[in-house]
């Protein structure tokens, strides 16, 4: 059982470093991920199907898939259950909540995927997946990662945050202070050379605190 | 599989991609004709393609074969 442990434990993805490649069987088919070329990705994972606060978090990434799509951003759920499982599960949640979850869920029984992911915490628990999230853009590059206990349920508006952020941050060559929103202002990397640092505070466009600390409107 | 069924019957959005390339289009040209997301579209002509419903042109595009034009 260590074995088996350190090698799930050990096997963590990288931020900035191409996510790793799968194929897997989910609700909507053999999917691969490089079938989401050209989109963003959030995958996640959820301990089991059935339970009341993957429940609530299904029904909260349902809720914000429409907003995610709208910035090509696409959702993929993934647990250790069988497809028909989940195919039950989120019948059940159409049924009992009214919400249509209309996103892949991965049925990674085999755990490959939760492996490759490190999605699985021996010390929270060594038969499920914790709640993990990947965001993946669109090159296939993986750009951010969270992980919560099996007795937190995620904040969506902060998943759907991100991505804006990462998407700003892409377009415009800017980075994004504690708690922005779309619409606020954005930090300008800080100059590197003590010329561009004084030139920097001189510039009226910027709203400077500091020559390393300035904010600017898109 | 998602659109072909194990006794070789297709789904109503197989037949509905099949129906379409009857003239050749791209995995994006098909997602934005039948407003699917890219992903779905993917899955679904690797998998018409592997049962040989469609062929892949040289230009990267799918048409339908003559086993696939038999299913609608």
């Amino acid at each position: 059982m260590n074995e088996i442990n350190n090698e799930v434990v050990n096997v963590l993805p990288r931020l900035g470093s191409p996510a790793p490649q799968f194929e897997a069987v989910t609700t909507h088919g053999t999917i691969k991920l490089e079938d989401f070329k050209g989109s963003w990705l959030i995958l996640f994972s959820h301990p089991a199907d059935f339970t009341p606060v993957c429940t609530t978090e299904f029904v909260g990434f349902a809720q914000i898939h429409p907003k995610l799509r709208e910035l090509n951003c696409e959702l993929m759920g993934l647990s250790i259950d069988s497809v028909f499982s989940h195919i039950a599960w989120v019948r059940n949640i159409e049924e009992k909540f009214g919400v249509k979850v209309e996103f892949p869920v991965i049925a990674d029984l085999s755990m490959e995927v939760a492996k490759k992911y490190g999605m699985i915490m021996p010390g929270d628990s060594a038969t499920e997946t914790s709640r993990a999230v990947f965001i993946i853009d669109d090159k296939q590059i993986l750009r951010a990662m969270v992980y919560y206990p099996s007795s937190t349920g995620r904040n969506m508006d902060e998943f759907l945050r991100v991505v804006q952020a990462l998407q700003t941050s892409d377009k415009n060559g800017v980075a994004t202070p504690a708690n922005w929103r779309p619409g606020e202002k954005v930090i300008v990397p800080p100059p590197k050379t003590q010329e561009m640092a004084d030139e920097r505070v001189k510039d009226s466009s910027f709203e400077c605190k500091d020559w390393y600390f300035c904010k600017k409107d898109l | 599989m998602a659109c072909v069924n194990a006794d070789g019957t297709i789904t109503s959005t197989a037949k509905e991609l099949l129906q379409l390339v009857k003239e050749p289009y791209s995995a994006e040209e098909i997602a934005e004709k039948l407003k699917r997301p890219l992903f779905k579209v993917r899955v679904s002509l690797r998998e018409l393609n592997e049962a040989g419903f469609i062929k892949k042109t040289d230009d990267e595009k799918y048409i339908i074969s003559e086993a696939g034009k038999a299913k609608i």
